[in-house]
């Protein structure tokens, strides 16, 4: 039997290291913004003075607006490619049974699971075989093999809550698949269209190791690129290096604070909650 | 789609058993035979290993905590999923930042006297391993918190008016419900641990201590262009991933997998 | 915990809740009743009237805003649920699914610390009681709604507890299934003598089990008497509404004699008596459908002519709206079908028309 004394250092306990983890984060994203308006700062508490050229630097030395171009053309390309394959995909696998259908949920499942660094390395190589690798359609290409599927699990929920019945009740006064789809399910089924590109979006933006692997020199997007910086250190002045990381920070933040207004914070990550008869 | 997602595995396979030279075991002879590279297999398990089982240790009774739907339960979900967007390598520059023997951290400590030795959270195995929990922590605990708010609360109220006090009402209700969601949350987190790249490279040694596994497929790839080893490499990479997932997932077919409402809705 | 007591004393029990705006709304407000050893007391009202607060107040799951609840002289208002050790059956069953219905119902035992000999033998009994004997390894979710309903109340009465809390424990069941797991309750209550408090919002199901009836509305208790007294004489016009008195018509006070009024309106005159007393010139009269008559009343009194609109077959009888010639719309259970726009006369004794104010 525990004394309420106990609970209540065990609570506290919990909260202390919730709160410290929250803080040193938050301490951790202050410093960087910080030292990327910092004149020089060494050692001390808070920076000599305080200047925005680190930003004019970044962005010449960084060629952050070239890379800043790719990083969009990529995620929306890999957004709308992604829609494109996965919400026909996410309705049939909803709607229809087939053989082999848990199969196939499974392989759609295997590029959430597996991190991207595993499969990555042997995609790249093929990539590279057929001389995709280093361009941009390459990088869009590895993008999308974690985005497909991620619209497929997100939109399957949505399309499982629309009653077949009205589907029937279209076809019953005469609309063909492609009208069916068009004017009765896409109009039904924008909110999850909405929560499924933002966040798919989010995510590519986010997502470091597949572009690494398959960007050149000119297809770099934001994180690869801030990746290189921060590689290099030695090389530039952190300063620089952390006020590409603020650019890079807003870049997403903002698409966050957006995808958070349509979405719950768990969907980002609880990809199995969705489907457990799929990812068990 | 799938056949972008399929083919490069299979031909990776197929590729790493076609060494340039030697037999069509050779790849795999040579990282467990060759000094730099099996260790790597440890290396990469002392990381994440740890990593993974204090992240869904702690995010486990915090997450229970907060089981309720409150106001600061969406703050906090909020807070802790900018982290998770934000990936890792913001977070390694924020690290190199915070946690540098010159940065606010290393001041604090110094200042209060905490702890007046020099401050080493950077370029080695301890930097990697915070960054691990800094990006591994919100993701477990969000999804534990997606487990634990599926469970109808009414079990537990059901169990205290038989007596249970809220230390047995986790112990014989959530905990046995909650086990095939930890299963898979430790496996996930596990994962994403095993496969830590960026962090590694940034903020470890990476050329000793943090030396992990993905970095010698890296090296492998792109810097010795030897693209069969590479895939030998990732293949075992996958390989061992797979054995810790399918050993948890099999530790948790001796639990209860089932509907976690308590009757008829 | 106790196991048994001669009175449970619920002494001004309030439960508020924050509403719309900041405002504190009482679900539950001054609920004062004593229950004694043995008694079944349905809480009965519409959703929302408090009565599930009550329970859960009862049971320890909500802490109360204001009162005392007293076990003889043990305060246990205070206490959390697990130490007032009351039974409790919820409306959506709480089985544990991962455990077997014996797990299920030893559950309360094992927290107890009961050895495991004796556990193993009142489980026995216990499923005996409820009529699943041989259903004891099977998980919850292989069972039907009945028989997991059964294994909800195996399971709070098998740690003998000195009360047992029935929140709408039937309202999952399909229609023919209520009525028999009703007679099951009534029987292992009569079996066990355990003091009940049953929470529903079907009178029928008040009306069969409880040895008295707690009628609430907007977290206020409206009455609070045995099942002939609200059923016969509602204390007022919300208990009279529940109950089923559906012609309601608003007339002028025209004599007051103690507790029996004329009164009057445009196309009737009619003998009551007075349920609860209020200001005004104006009052409201409540009838049941099953009192109105076809017919003339005796020497003609309290009777109303009126006619037909409407008459639906129920089999054994039917049910006939009627419509006087000012629009006010009866309806009456009658034996006989009378034809749609026939003239007719009925009427009612004036014991069965129920006077209150006006709202």
């Amino acid at each position: 039997m525990r004394t309420p004394w106990l609970e209540r250092v065990w609570t506290g306990l919990l909260w202390g290291l919730m709160t410290l983890f929250v803080v040193n984060i938050g301490l951790m994203i202050a410093s960087v913004a910080t030292n990327s308006f910092a004149r020089r700062w060494l050692g001390t508490w808070l920076p000599e003075g305080y200047t925005t050229n680190w930003y004019t630097a970044a962005w010449r030395e960084f060629q952050l607006g070239d890379v800043l171009w790719v990083t969009i053309e990529v995620v929306f390309a890999v957004v709308f490619l992604a829609l494109l394959v996965g919400v026909p995909a996410a309705y049939t696998l909803a709607r229809r049974n087939f053989v082999g259908k848990r199969l196939l949920m499974l392989l759609f499942l295997l590029p959430l699971m597996v991190p991207p660094i595993t499969y990555g390395i042997p995609m790249a190589t093929v990539l590279y075989k057929v001389q995709l690798a280093g361009t941009i359609w390459g990088v869009i290409l590895a993008n999308l093999i974690p985005a497909a599927p991620f619209v497929i699990l997100v939109m399957t929920p949505f399309i499982e809550q629309i009653d077949p019945n009205l589907e029937s009740a279209a076809r019953v006064f005469g609309a063909n698949t492609g009208r069916m789809f068009l004017h009765i399910l896409v109009p039904l089924l924008a909110p999850g269209i909405l929560a499924a590109s933002l966040l798919v979006l989010v995510r590519t933006i986010a997502l470091f190791e597949l572009t690494f692997l398959t960007a050149g020199s000119d297809s770099q997007t934001l994180v690869v690129a801030l990746y290189y910086a921060v590689f290099a250190a030695g090389v530039r002045a952190p300063q620089s290096v952390d006020a590409m990381a603020m650019v890079y920070m807003a870049v997403t933040l903002v698409w966050l604070l957006i995808a958070l207004r349509f979405v719950n914070p768990t969907q980002l990550v609880s990809r199995v909650k969705e489907h457990p008869q799929g990812a068990m | 789609m799938l056949l972008l997602f399929i083919y490069p595995f299979i031909y990776g396979l197929a590729l790493s058993f076609t060494p340039p030279k030697g037999d069509w075991l050779a790849n795999y002879r040579t990282f467990f035979t060759s000094d730099h590279l099996w260790p790597t297999i440890w290396t990469t398990l002392k990381l994440a290993l740890p990593a993974t089982i204090v992240n869904v240790g702690v995010a486990l009774p915090i997450a229970y905590k907060m089981r309720i739907k409150s106001s600061y339960q969406r703050w906090i979900t909020t807070i802790l999923v900018v982290p998770i967007t934000l990936g890792t390598v913001l977070i390694a520059e924020g690290m190199l930042t915070y946690f540098g023997p010159k940065g606010w951290l290393a001041q604090f400590l110094q200042y209060f006297h905490f702890y007046d030795g020099s401050i080493r959270l950077t370029h080695n195995y301890w930097g990697v391993l915070i960054s691990l929990v800094i990006s591994g922590f919100p993701f477990a605990f969000l999804l534990i918190l997606s487990y634990i708010t599926g469970i109808d609360p009414v079990l537990a109220r059901a169990a205290s008016t038989l007596g249970a006090d809220p230390f047995a009402q986790f112990r014989h209700i959530y905990l046995p419900l909650l086990a095939p969601g930890l299963a898979m949350c430790f496996c996930l987190a596990f994962v994403q641990a095993f496969s830590v790249f960026p962090s590694a490279v940034l903020l470890g040694a990476p050329a000793g201590p943090t030396r992990v596994i993905s970095i010698a497929a890296y090296e492998a790839a792109f810097e010795q262009y030897d693209y069969s080893l590479a895939s030998a490499i990732a293949m075992i990479m996958g390989f061992v991933q797979l054995l810790i997932v399918a050993a948890v997932l099999g530790l948790r077919g001796f639990f209860y997998r089932g509907p976690v409402s308590g009757g008829k809705g | 915990m106790k196991h048994d007591f001669s009175e449970l004393r619920l002494d001004r029990v309030t439960r508020r809740f924050a509403g719309a705006g900041g405002h504190a709304f009482a679900a539950l407000s001054e609920l004062t009743i004593t229950i004694r050893r043995g008694e079944f007391v349905a809480l009965l009202g519409p959703s929302g009237c408090g009565k599930s607060t009550a329970l859960n107040c009862i049971a320890g799951l909500l802490p109360l805003s204001g009162g005392t609840i007293q076990l003889d002289e043990l305060r246990i208002d205070t206490l959390p649920p697990e130490k007032r050790g009351f039974g409790m059956v919820f409306q959506n069953y709480a089985l544990f699914p991962h455990m077997t219905v014996r797990r299920n119902i030893a559950f309360g035992l094992r927290m107890q610390g009961v050895p495991g000999s004796q556990i193993a033998s009142r489980v026995k009994h216990a499923l005996k009681l409820v009529q699943l004997t041989g259903q004891e390894h099977k998980l919850p979710g292989q069972l039907s709604g009945g028989q997991q309903q059964r294994v909800a109340i195996a399971r709070a009465i098998v740690i003998e507890p000195p009360l047992v809390l029935m929140d709408e424990p039937l309202s999952n069941l399909d229609a023919k299934l209520r009525i028999e797991t009703r007679a099951e309750i009534r029987r292992i209550h009569r079996e066990l003598g355990r003091a009940t408090i049953y929470v529903t919002h079907d009178q029928d199901e008040a009306l069969s089990l409880a040895d008295r009836i707690v009628v609430m509305k907007d977290g206020v208790v409206q009455q609070i008497a045995t099942p002939h007294e609200v059923y016969a004489q509602p204390a007022n016009l919300h208990v009279a509404n529940f109950m089923g008195y559906r012609n309601v018509v608003e007339l002028d006070i025209v004599r007051e004699e103690g507790t029996r009024v004329e009164l009057s309106g445009p196309d009737m005159r009619l003998v009551g008596t007075r349920k609860q007393m209020g200001p005004g010139t104006r009052a409201v009269v409540a009838m049941r459908p099953e009192e109105i008559t076809l017919g003339e009343g005796p020497d003609g009194r309290n009777t109303i002519v009126a006619r037909v609109d409407n008459v639906e077959y129920a089999g054994r009888d039917s049910l006939v709206d009627v419509i006087t010639s000012s629009g006010t719309r009866l309806h009456v259970r009658a034996t006989s079908s009378p034809a749609l726009g026939d003239e007719v006369r009925v009427h009612v004794s004036p014991e069965r028309v129920l006077v209150y104010p006006v709202a």
